[in-house]
């Protein structure tokens, strides 16, 4: 690897100082940012190990509301009791992340903050992503690239957790040199027409410190679905994370937002609207499938993701809805 | 070789294999005493090593290029195979895709710290009866994954042994051995700590 100097945050606001040196990338579990180190993706002088920060990789409630250190381990947050309860999504998106061993060392701010997996971009091609001027997979192999969103960069954002806490409608806690902003998690992600290199709000010398979290509602239940290429190890094809606060069978409200389908995790709007008031049908279940997917704008090799979307729309709504 | 330019020539552990074995002669002499470098505590297998490693050095190249352990193996050093697995504090990690500064103080186990006086464990009994390995290139691997999983569920389903590996690739295919294996040894475990109870 090329070399570069690892220095140990002692807290965020320490970490923000050291990321103000020249050349200077904040590392969690590193477990994407070594590779793209070892690609020459990357090429830091200097290291910031935020995962020597102390405290910053525990959930603490408050008043109802539950704040998550973001250097917490995928595979902690997973097993958390309060989490798998009462925010089922986040700790089920935690649970379908790679393998045992990234989730052992990937962290929750990283595992949101990582890099597009877009196979022109990590093989090097001189991409948006990687300061140039073109998507490749516009006219390329774009079987796993964006049908919501894209242009003009065409990746999808890559992280499982993103979509659960846009769906939990949490807030992220976000340390700068002047101190800390608070940013609801879905104005956090930016689309590639707002700033083609990047995926999300954050400046160089800012790191995301922690993720809060509102209170849960009674009658509210969540689960993420996700969709590989193949049973496990990888990212999603196509993911949901639904939320739903019920009355008996009646869906009082709901948030859906998708995965592996858009550069930003892709909230549904005008479904959840749809849903709101009404008890959760198969045939609800199935026109909300078909208006979850109006406005998709399918390459020339994704389109299969069109109707793949829908059954996965379809059937989590209905299986979460109809589950005792 | 001539196609190899400098910087990536004094990359990684090259570098410091280099330096061992040719006199270091000025700009290269010069680039590696600039890297950046760290004095750092690792308790590994219960022997704690105080070590000076280069900042960018992986666990996994300490471990083989510097302590001679070379049964963790590295197949893709991009944190994919899981051929380089070992027990950070206990848990399974790919050795590969961690600094060996971010270990300082900490525990490591690798397979080498599997037998105990002399008696292998009984993951590796298991894994010789069952025919776990091929090749037995993802063996220690997927030895130390299975190490991990029994430490925190000792009673393991099957599908719970399924999703605990599913970090180690086996080229292969030997997938069903580990699995039998990694459960025969979950078994005789349980019948061990009945006998002593
Ligand atoms: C084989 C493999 C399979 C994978 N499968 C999945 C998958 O299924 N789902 C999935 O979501 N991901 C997957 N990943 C991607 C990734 O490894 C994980 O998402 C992991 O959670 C990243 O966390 P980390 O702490 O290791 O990140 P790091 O590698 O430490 O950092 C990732 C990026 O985020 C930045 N960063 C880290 N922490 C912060 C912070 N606090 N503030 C600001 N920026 C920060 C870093 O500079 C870097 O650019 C996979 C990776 C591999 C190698
Ligand atoms: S060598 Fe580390 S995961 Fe392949
Ligand atoms: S035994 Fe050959 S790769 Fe697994």
């Amino acid at each position: 690897m090329k070399s570069f100097a690892n220095v140990n945050a002692r807290d965020a606001k320490d970490a923000v100082a050291k990321l103000g040196q020249p050349n200077a990338v904040a590392v969690g579990g590193g477990s994407d940012l070594l590779g793209m180190v070892k690609e020459h993706l990357v090429e830091p002088d200097v290291l910031v190990h935020l995962k020597s920060i102390r405290k910053l990789d525990q959930v603490s409630a408050k008043a109802g509301e539950v704040q998550i250190g973001g250097l917490i381990t995928l595979d902690t947050l997973s097993r958390e009791p309060a989490i798998r309860s009462r925010y089922t999504v986040l700790a089920e998106a935690a649970e379908s992340v790679g393998t045992p061993q990234i989730r052992n060392a990937g962290t929750l701010a990283g595992n949101v903050c990582q890099r597009p997996w877009c196979w022109y971009y990590r093989n090097g091609f001189p991409c948006f992503k990687a300061g140039g001027k073109q998507c490749f997979s516009i006219t390329g192999e774009n079987q796993f690239h964006a049908i919501f969103g894209g242009g003009p960069s065409f990746i999808v954002h890559p992280s499982d957790t993103a979509p659960a806490l846009v769906a939990l409608d949490a807030k992220f806690r976000v340390t700068n040199s002047d101190g800390e902003r608070t940013i609801p998690a879905a104005e956090f992600f930016a689309l590639p027409r707002v700033d083609a290199a990047r995926e999300n709000v954050l400046a160089q010398d800012e790191i995301l410190t922690a993720v809060d979290l509102p209170a849960a509602r009674p009658h509210t239940r969540s689960t993420y679905h996700k969709v590989l290429d193949r049973e496990a190890w990888t990212h999603a094809v196509v993911s949901a994370a639904i939320v739903l606060e019920m009355d008996q069978q009646v869906c009082k409200s709901a948030r859906i937002v998708l995965g592996g389908v858009a550069p930003i995790p892709w909230r549904l709007p005008k479904v959840e609207a749809m849903l709101a008031g009404k008890p959760i049908t198969p045939e609800l279940a199935a026109q909300a499938a078909e208006a979850a997917l109006e406005g998709a704008n399918p390459l020339a090799k994704n389109a299969y993701k069109v109707p793949l979307t829908k059954a996965v729309v379809r059937r989590t709504l209905l299986s979460l809805a109809t589950k005792a | 070789m001539s196609k190899i330019s400098r910087r990536r020539f004094v990359e990684g552990t090259g570098a410091g294999l280099v330096a061992t074995t040719v006199p270091l002669q000025g700009q290269t002499a010069k680039a590696a005493a600039a890297v950046p470098h760290t004095t750092v505590k690792l308790t590994v297998n219960g022997t704690v090593h105080r070590l000076d490693v280069e900042d960018r050095w992986t666990l996994a190249e300490v471990l083989r290029d510097h302590l001679g352990l070379t049964g963790s193996k590295i197949g893709c050093d991009r944190g994919e195979c899981g051929a380089c697995t070992v027990l950070l504090d206990g848990k399974n990690v790919y050795s590969c895709s961690q600094l060996a500064v971010w270990a300082d103080g900490r525990t490591v186990q690798t397979v080498e710290g599997l037998a105990q006086n002399g008696k292998l464990d009984p993951l590796q009994e298991a894994f010789i009866e069952h025919d776990g390995p091929q090749c037995g290139f993802c063996t220690s691997g997927q030895l130390m994954s299975a190490k991990a999983l029994l430490n925190h569920n000792p009673h393991p389903t099957t599908d719970e042994v399924r999703a605990g590996m599913t970090g180690n690739i086996c080229r292969c295919g030997n997938y069903n051995h580990y699995v039998e294996s990694v459960l025969a040894a979950a078994a005789t475990l349980a019948a061990d700590s009945r006998r002593k109870a």
